[in-house]
């Protein structure tokens, strides 16, 4: 067992203090909510819809801008090319930006009159209030934690084990799939993770782009507006059950999956 | 069969220049050079990872220069193995074969018998995370030797496996090129390159200083920086014969060497540091075992001293101090004794 410094203990306090910073609040929450009161929130479909409507949107978001996301990750990773930092920079761009400027900003590009609204139309997709808006919305915001996240997982592969499955007769194709992707899978499936998180718990983006449907970070707000304290917390509370043990599930599932190969 | 004709490349940290040598069939070819001298550098540009600034790298007449890597007929092992750390040694070795129309049952035959041959047949199923650096090396050599490569590259094979596994590794290569396997071979280590080389290059900064036999190279290196490298210049062909206290190295008709190395019955050299003989004007009874009488053919100053060059049946460097040269009166013509102890011999054998 390690002794602390008088020094060191002063850390230890403040850390201490951080700690119940972040938990007094929440846990607050959790004791000042009754679980009758949980269950008859759970009872509401207006309430079940919104927290599966979050949850499969954002997971949509995901996977969808994943296709885009990794490979580009992996040039990030591999290439050097002018303004390189720049692009760096621009990736960054939706961390920080205040959400409601970004949904400002996405509502622009996805309405009515934009050249992407309009493709949309045509084919009968309307992304405003729809929930392909608010997958955008998610994206958009949530997008530099899984770039980030798989580029760095590409850079920890060695460069070394690329070469050598060139020479042993591999395109570059073959390589990217069979050795970089699979190297890299522990740091893209926790950028998966965190990209899918952050785009669930997006509201200020959200709420400009579609009101309606409703998502849950929507749904406690208006609630909080029309009713107050009280009722919005048994929702809020019910959320963040569902989506801690979504995650809890989904690292679990990723760790199974490492341990296994 | 392979060729480089006047390679050229710039990189960060060094440069080739004007690299140029051929390699026969069957030959094992050894570039010999310090750590950073552009030699792994080599080895990428004749696999097709790098191209070179200028120059032709040809294969059986062929300019291969233009293919691309998976098209070449050339297998590179690497320094440090490169195994692929999420695949079990089975399947690094087939990872070659993805491209062969082979059928699955022909594919694992081609795994079982390469693996056999390398002696990682109980090896398989494992994972790399499991295995040895010298379990792993073979691996390495066994994922190559599957593609049945023209020329067999390897990147300082020997060096990041400990020295009581070099030996195996060392006769396994011997082995490889029996069976007529073509090798260029690049390491930084002079044992390594005089036990396993039919020819040696030598490259000093950027270029190629002297090609040759081993023989050739180390008895006669035809600059201040082979010399240097070598950093010996007694360096003999022997046949020995083993005693009970070691060996007797015969390197030239009759005149026998005695060491207290154990070596042979066989073939090999012997290396002995001009700093551990001694010389005399009249013979004397010592501990030393070996003594030699001879003419000095020749007496030079050199970076450490006067080197003094007598001729015994063999020419031998000795090295002396400016004073030795005064009080024995040193000179050429003048015939002097020449005494070694038996442990100051260094021998390697084939």
């Amino acid at each position: 067992m390690h002794r602390y410094s008088t020094f060191q203990l002063v850390f230890l306090f403040l850390g201490a203090l951080l700690l119940l910073f972040i938990l007094a609040p929440l846990l607050g929450m959790f004791f000042a909510t009754q679980p009758t009161e949980l269950v008859d929130t759970w009872r509401e479909a207006e309430v079940r819809e919104s927290i599966w409507l979050t949850l499969w949107v954002s997971m949509a978001a995901t996977v969808v801008f994943a296709f885009a996301a990794i490979p580009f990750s992996y040039l990030m990773a591999r290439k050097e090319f002018p303004l390189k930092r720049l692009v760096t920079g621009i990736i960054d761009l939706p961390v920080v930006i205040p959400h409601s400027a970004a949904g400002i900003a996405i509502l622009g590009f996805v309405s009515r009159n934009s050249v992407l609204g309009k493709a949309g139309s045509a084919v009968g997709l309307d992304f405003v209030g729809h929930p392909a808006g608010i997958a955008v919305a998610m994206a958009f915001v949530s997008i530099p934690y899984l770039v980030n996240a798989a580029r760095d997982g590409f850079h920890s592969v060695p460069l070394r084990l690329e070469k050598a499955a060139f020479v042993l007769g591999a395109t570059p194709a073959r390589v990217f799939f069979t050795i970089s992707l699979p190297l890299a899978w522990r740091n893209i499936v926790s950028g998966l993770i965190l990209m899918f998180a952050r785009g669930m718990s997006e509201f200020g983006a959200v709420i400009i782009v579609a009101y309606h449907p409703m998502i849950t970070p929507v749904l406690i707000y208006e609630r909080f507006g029309a009713f107050g304290l009280k009722y919005a917390r048994p929702v809020s509370v019910l959320f963040i059950l569902i989506s801690l043990s979504f995650f809890i599930l989904l690292r679990f599932l990723a760790r199974e999956k490492n341990k296994s190969r | 069969m392979l060729e480089l004709k006047n390679i050229s490349l710039s990189n960060t940290g060094f440069s080739l220049k004007d690299i140029s040598f051929k390699v026969n069939k069957g030959e094992y070819f050894i570039l010999l050079g310090m750590s950073g001298a552009g030699k792994s550098m080599l080895l990428e540009m004749i696999a097709g990872l790098t191209n070179p600034d200028s120059g032709e790298i040809l294969l059986n007449g062929k300019n291969i220069e233009t293919s691309k890597p998976y098209e070449r007929e050339v297998g590179l092992v690497f320094q440090d193995h490169a195994i692929f750390p999420h695949l079990t040694v089975g399947a690094n070795i087939g990872y070659a074969l993805k491209r062969q129309a082979l059928s699955h049952a022909q594919k694992q035959e081609e795994i079982i018998s390469i693996a056999d041959r390398i002696h990682i047949g109980q090896l398989l199923n494992r994972q790399p995370s499991t295995l040895s650096g010298g379990e792993l090396q073979r691996v390495a050599l066994a994922r190559t030797l599957v593609q049945k490569p023209e020329v067999l590259l390897l990147d300082e094979p020997l060096a990041a496996i400990d020295t009581k596994l070099r030996s195996e590794i060392r006769s396994l290569l011997r082995q490889l090129n029996r069976e007529g396997q073509t090798i260029v071979h690049v390491t930084h280590d002079f044992d390594e390159a005089i036990s396993l080389a039919n020819r040696i290059a030598i490259i000093h900064e950027g270029k190629i200083i002297q090609t040759g036999t081993p023989e050739e190279v180390f008895a006669s290196p035809r600059s201040e920086f082979v010399a240097h490298f070598v950093g010996i210049r007694n360096f003999f062909k022997a046949s020995f014969t083993e005693t009970e206290t070691g060996c007797i190295a015969e390197i030239a008709k009759g005149l026998r060497i005695v060491s207290t190395h154990k070596s042979g019955p066989g073939e090999g050299y012997i290396m002995i540091r001009g700093e551990d003989l001694t010389l005399s004007v009249e013979n004397y009874e010592s501990s030393a075992r070996n003594n030699f009488m001879g003419k000095i053919i020749e007496v030079s100053g050199s970076r450490t001293g006067i080197d003094v060059i007598v001729d015994i049946g063999v020419p031998i460097h000795v090295s002396v101090s400016k004073e030795s040269v005064h009080s024995l009166g040193l000179a050429e013509g003048k015939s002097v004794w020449v005494h070694f102890k038996a442990s100051a011999i260094n021998s390697i054998t084939k």
